[in-house]
C-alpha cells in the first residue's frame, strides 16, 4: 500500500511540474534567435497567411507577441541576477548585433611636447597645489600653444625670432639680429655694421661631419696615419705643452693666493712658498709626466 | 563648427563638456532621434509622429515647424539639422497625393545619410484612443521581430537594423527584472509590416520565471514598404569598424577546435631525457640479491685479467 501511494505521489509530483512549466513553456518550430544585451528577439518562424487571415488580425498578432515574449522572459531570467538597493536587476551581456556607429571611431590626438617630454624622462603627473598668477608666464604659455597647434595641423612657423616676453636677454637679441643680417638675397655678404659692433664671433657651423659613404681614398687615408702615429711609439703628450700648461695654472694659483694673502695676512705665504719649493724631476725622454722647473724651457 | 583644441578655444567649463559629449568616442553616446514634418501633413502622420516621439523620449527632438525638403531627393538639409543637433536618427513624415501618410525612417553616418526606408501608413491607432495606463518614459522596450520575411528579404533586413537602431535605447549593464514593461512587436506578412506596442504584465507562475500577459498600450501600426535609399556596402562596413581598442583583449595560449574543443598550450623547460619517469615495470625491477650477483660478475673478469 506504501508503495503505490509512493509511486502515486512521484506521479503527482511530476503532473505537478509539468503544469507549472506549461505555463511558460512555449512551443515553437524553429527556436528564435536572442540578443539578450538588447532585449532582442527575432521569430524565424513562418507565418501562415491563411491563419493569419482566420482570426481576427489583433487577436492573432497579440497571441503571438505573448509567446514571443514569453520565450524572451525566459531567456532574460536564466541571466545572474544581484540585487541593488530593494530591486533584484539581471546582469545583461554585451549586445550581439551589429550596428552601425554614429560617428567614425576618434582618431588619436598627438601628443603635446610636453607630453612627450615627460614620457622620455619618465616623469608622472603630479598634484598642483594653488599656483599664483604669472603674467610671464602667461605670454610664454600661449606662444607654446599656439606653436603645438602650428605644428599638429603643419602649418610653417618662422623658425628663429623673438620670444613674446617683457624683457628679451642679450644673446637673444643679438641671435635675432645676427639672423635678421644674414636673411639677405647675399647671404649678410654687403650688410653694414654698427660703429662699436663687433663681428660675430662663432658664425656658421659648429661641427662638421663626413659623410658616411664619402670619399674611399681619403678614409683610407686617415686610417693609414692613425695607424702609423700609434706605431710610431712617440708619446701623444707634448711635453712641452702640458708643462706650459702647468706652469700657468701655477702662476694662476699664486696670483690668487698672494691677494688672499694680503687680505688674509701671513697665513697665505708659507703655501705659496711650498708650492714653490716642490721639486721634480726633469722631463724629458720617454718616461713622460710633467716635469717642474723654475726656468722656462726652450722650444723644440 | 566651433571645435575645442583646435583655433576656438571653449572659453568655460560647461560648453568645453558640450563640445566633449559630441565629439566622436570609442564608447558611443544613445543615438538621439530627430522627428521632423514635410512640406504637407496629414493629421495622421502628425499624430504618428508625436506618438514616437513619445516612445523614444528623451532621446529625440521633435521639430514643430513644416520643413520644404524632399529628403531622396536633396538630403542637405537633413544633414545640416543632424549637425546642429547631434541626431544620428531621423523620422521625416509628410503627406500627398501620390504618397499619403508617409514617414521616411532613416539614420546617418557621421553626418552623412547612410540608410532611409519610406514606409506608408495604412492604419495607424494613436496613444490616446487607448484608454489604458501607459509605461513610464525612458523605459527600455524589448523588441520582438516575428516573420521570416525579416531574414530574406534584403531591405527587410536593414528596416530591421534601422528600427532595433532606433527604438532600442542606451545600452545597459543590467537590467531590473521587474522593469520589464514594455514590448514592441514588429510582424513581417503579406508585404506588410505590423507594429504592436504592449505593456507586460508578470504574472505568478509555479517557477521562478513569471508568465507573461499583454496588453496593448501604444501606438499600432499597419505599415507598407515604398522606397529605400540604402547605403553602399563599403559606406555601410566603414560605419560598422570598431575602434580596435573595444576589440575583446585576445588570451594567450588558448585555441579553439573546429568542434569548439578549447585547446591550451603549455610551455616547458628543457628536461632531462636520462632522469624521466618512464612507465614502471614491477617484474623488470632489481632486487638485491641481483644487484649483488651483478657486480660479482663485474668484477671478475677483472681478477681474470690480472691474474693472466
Amino acid at each position: 500500500m506504501a508503495a503505490c501511494s509512493v509511486e502515486e505521489l512521484l506521479a503527482k509530483a511530476e503532473q505537478e511540474e509539468a503544469e507549472k512549466l506549461k505555463t511558460i513553456s512555449v512551443q515553437k518550430e524553429l527556436d528564435l534567435d536572442f540578443d539578450v544585451g538588447n532585449l532582442l528577439a527575432c521569430d524565424k518562424n513562418r507565418i501562415e497567411s491563411r491563419d493569419f487571415k482566420e482570426q481576427k488580425k489583433e487577436d492573432f498578432l497579440r497571441a503571438l507577441a505573448r509567446d514571443n515574449t514569453q520565450l524572451l522572459i525566459n531567456e532574460i531570467w536564466k541571466l545572474p541576477t544581484e540585487r541593488v538597493e530593494e530591486a533584484i536587476v539581471a546582469k545583461l551581456p554585451e549586445p550581439a548585433t551589429r550596428l552601425p556607429r554614429e560617428k567614425p571611431p576618434p582618431k588619436p590626438k598627438p601628443p603635446t611636447k610636453w607630453e612627450q617630454f615627460a614620457k622620455l624622462k619618465g616623469i608622472q603627473k603630479k598634484k598642483k597645489t594653488n599656483m599664483v598668477w604669472d603674467e610671464t608666464r602667461v605670454a610664454k604659455n600661449e606662444f607654446n600653444r599656439l606653436k603645438n597647434i602650428a605644428r599638429a595641423q603643419k602649418i610653417k612657423t618662422p623658425g628663429v625670432g623673438l620670444l613674446p616676453r617683457t624683457k628679451q636677454s642679450k644673446d637673444e637679441l643679438s641671435r635675432a639680429v645676427s639672423v635678421a643680417k644674414t636673411s639677405t638675397a647675399s647671404a649678410g655678404r654687403f650688410q653694414d655694421r654698427l660703429p662699436k659692433e663687433k663681428p660675430p664671433k662663432n658664425a656658421g657651423k659648429r661641427r662638421k661631419f663626413e659623410p658616411l659613404i664619402g670619399d674611399f681614398s681619403s678614409e683610407k687615408q686617415k686610417q693609414l696615419e692613425l695607424l702609423k702615429v700609434m706605431d710610431s711609439k712617440r708619446p701623444k703628450l707634448d711635453i712641452t705643452k702640458a708643462v706650459n700648461k702647468q706652469m700657468r695654472e701655477e702662476d694662476r694659483e699664486e696670483a690668487a693666493s698672494k691677494r688672499k694673502g694680503r687680505k688674509g695676512g701671513a697665513a697665505g705665504r708659507p703655501k705659496g712658498k711650498g708650492g714653490k719649493g716642490k721639486g721634480g724631476r726633469a722631463g724629458g725622454g720617454k718616461a713622460g709626466g710633467g716635469g717642474k722647473r723654475r726656468g722656462k724651457p726652450g722650444k723644440r | 563648427m566651433a571645435h575645442s583644441d583646435g583655433i576656438t578655444k571653449p572659453k568655460t567649463r560647461r560648453s568645453k563638456r558640450f563640445l566633449e559629449t559630441r565629439e566622436p568616442k570609442l564608447l558611443e553616446n544613445v543615438k538621439n532621434a530627430m522627428i521632423m514634418k514635410g512640406g504637407n501633413t496629414s493629421q495622421t502622420v502628425t499624430q504618428a509622429l508625436k506618438d514616437i516621439y513619445s516612445l523614444k523620449k528623451p532621446n529625440a527632438v521633435l521639430y514643430k515647424k513644416k520643413n520644404i525638403t524632399r529628403p531622396f531627393e536633396d538630403s542637405t538639409s537633413l544633414e545640416f539639422f543632424s549637425k546642429k543637433s547631434d541626431c544620428s536618427l531621423f523620422l521625416f513624415g509628410s503627406h500627398n497625393k501620390k504618397r499619403p501618410n508617409n514617414l521616411i525612417f532613416g539614420r546617418l553616418f557621421d553626418f552623412h545619410v547612410l540608410d532611409m526606408i519610406e514606409l506608408g501608413v495604412e492604419k495607424f491607432v494613436s496613444l490616446s484612443e487607448f484608454k489604458i495606463s501607459k509605461c513610464p518614459e525612458g523605459t527600455k522596450p524589448m523588441l520582438v521581430f516575428a516573420g521570416e520575411a525579416f531574414e530574406m528579404d534584403n531591405e527587410l533586413k536593414r528596416l530591421k537594423s534601422l528600427l532595433i537602431d532606433f527604438f532600442r535605447g542606451p545600452t545597459v549593464p543590467a537590467v531590473r527584472l521587474a522593469g520589464l514593461e514594455h514590448v514592441l512587436h514588429f510582424t513581417a506578412v503579406d508585404g506588410k509590416i505590423y507594429l504592436r506596442s504592449y505593456r507586460c504584465l508578470l504574472k505568478k507562475s509555479g517557477c521562478r520565471i513569471p508568465r507573461i500577459e499583454l496588453e496593448e498600450i501604444g501606438p499600432s501600426f499597419d505599415l507598407v514598404l515604398r522606397r529605400t535609399h540604402l547605403a553602399s556596402d563599403d559606406l555601410y562596413k566603414l560605419a560598422h569598424k570598431q575602434p580596435k581598442a573595444l576589440k575583446p583583449k585576445k588570451k594567450k595560449n588558448i585555441s579553439h577546435d573546429a568542434f569548439g574543443t578549447k585547446f591550451g598550450r603549455v610551455h616547458m623547460q628543457k628536461q632531462d631525457l636520462s632522469k624521466l619517469q618512464t612507465r614502471k615495470m614491477r617484474g623488470l625491477k632489481k632486487r638485491k640479491g641481483e644487484v649483488v650477483a651483478e657486480e660479482e660478475q663485474r668484477s671478475e673478469p677483472k681478477v681474470a685479467k690480472t691474474e693472466s
